[in-house]
């Protein structure tokens, strides 16, 4: 690979997997703490999918990038400004609504992302990956598009909480759509798909699903954004003491 | 099976899978090749899942094996084609179903993952009168069930 080409695949192999580890790690936190014992097994379990899904592209990344020498650098010893995470995904956990709300709109995202790498890809490994990602962000998709309708469709309180999530949450929606020259590089080069060509379907889905609980679709503008710069929110800095921990105290410990 | 590597296979074919001990990796359809070079043997494993925690624990069994009977071996993960429920073999579904895990149902055809079949039997007494309780089950490969007539909660294998 040519070195302009490797950099914009590193980069680009980074943003996905950042977005999926900081998601991943939040969606770990509920862990122990889930409303009953089946959430307390698919949050978790999706966590897996997510971390699995960042473990596999960071070894890419790697392979790549020889700075790097394996996955854990990668996840664990950089600093704040070097993830290209969404702001979206650090935000924190809020209520289980707020938690499965946002878990939607990334999967949904994810699954329509994933279908396009799938046909568009020139980047054998991830095209191979994308095959196997596309039906597990589905798979989640699914999930959370039961809980949303039933929460929205539940009660006036679990409605009014599920509304107050999509007002939560509606900020960080444009930075999710937004083209920006390295998303329009990626495309040119026929490696990822931009942005904002995932957004017709990614509507029709969420809006569908929205109105079946009886939820307002959210005005999708951007407002806040500086993830994929490298700017991110207070919440990422007190997410990262806790998932750097271990491998700040103790480093290079392994399994 | 590429020439040279009956040995290799000789002893691959019995291994089990960490999470479900009663099912060899080969009922499960998830060693897919072995292939040899000059100095190794290069096997290839489909993971059920990409995140799935015992991946590592079986690429650990399966060197460590071949490196008993004198092979030294490479493991490779592919993800293309996506691993399938549909792999597993028809003496894998019967000792689920004889472990109390219902089997997935075949797949339809270009769909995600969705079963040719709706109704999910009870392992432990057979009726059909089940439901889903959650999408999710002990492991990310199997969701959760209860029978409605024997009152037994039992794990569902998801169909992909």
């Amino acid at each position: 690979m040519k070195s302009n080409m490797a950099d914009m695949v590193f980069e680009g192999l980074l943003r996905i997997a950042d977005d999926n580890l900081i998601l991943g790690h939040r969606t770990s936190e509920w862990c122990g703490h889930a409303p009953t014992l089946e959430e307390d097994l698919a949050l978790p379990n999706i966590a897996l999918d997510l971390i699995g899904h960042a473990q596999t592209l960071y070894c890419l990344a790697c392979e790549i990038n020889s700075r790097y020498k394996n996955e854990d650098q990668l996840a664990f010893l950089r600093l704040e400004h070097e993830y290209k995470n969404l702001l979206l995904v650090e935000q924190e956990n809020g209520d289980f609504g707020n938690t499965v709300l946002r878990l939607f709109y990334f999967s949904t995202f994810m699954k329509y992302f994933w279908e396009k790498v799938k046909i568009e890809c020139c980047y054998t490994k991830l095209k191979e990956f994308s095959e196997k990602a596309f039906l597990e962000t589905s798979y989640h998709s699914k999930y959370a598009s039961q809980w949303v309708v039933t929460l929205g469709d539940g009660t006036d309180e679990s409605n009014l909480k599920m509304s107050n999530a999509i007002a939560n949450l509606e900020p960080f929606l444009g930075e999710l759509f937004n083209n920006d020259d390295f998303t329009e590089m990626c495309s040119q080069n026929d490696f990822l798909p931009e942005p904002t060509s995932i957004f017709d379907s990614w509507k029709n889905e969420v809006k569908g699903i929205l109105q079946k609980g009886n939820l307002n679709f959210p005005d999708i503008i951007l407002k806040k954004r500086g993830g994929r710069k490298g700017e991110h929110s207070e919440a990422f800095g007190y997410l990262l003491s806790d998932l750097q921990y271990m491998q700040r105290a103790y480093p290079n410990s392994s399994w | 099976m590429e020439k040279g590597t009956e040995k290799a296979w000789d002893v691959l074919k019995d291994l089990t899978d960490p999470e479900l001990p009663f099912l060899t990796l080969d009922d499960l359809g998830v060693i897919r090749e072995i292939k040899r070079n000059d100095k190794n043997h290069v096997v290839t494993i489909a993971p059920t899942y990409i995140g799935c925690p015992a991946i590592s624990v079986i690429e650990e069994k399966i060197a460590s094996e071949l490196k008993k009977i004198g092979i030294s071996a490479i493991i490779e993960k592919s993800f293309s084609p996506p691993w399938s429920s549909d792999w597993i073999s028809e003496n894998g579904r019967k000792k689920m179903e004889k472990f109390g895990i219902s089997p997935p149902h075949p797949r339809k055809a270009d769909t995600v993952g969705e079963p040719l079949l709706k109704d999910v039997k009870c392992p432990q007494c057979t009726s059909y009168r089940t439901e889903k309780v959650s999408e999710f089950g002990s492991t990310a490969c199997k969701s959760l069930y209860r029978c409605l007539d024997c009152k037994e909660p039992f794990d569902h294998f998801k169909c992909v």
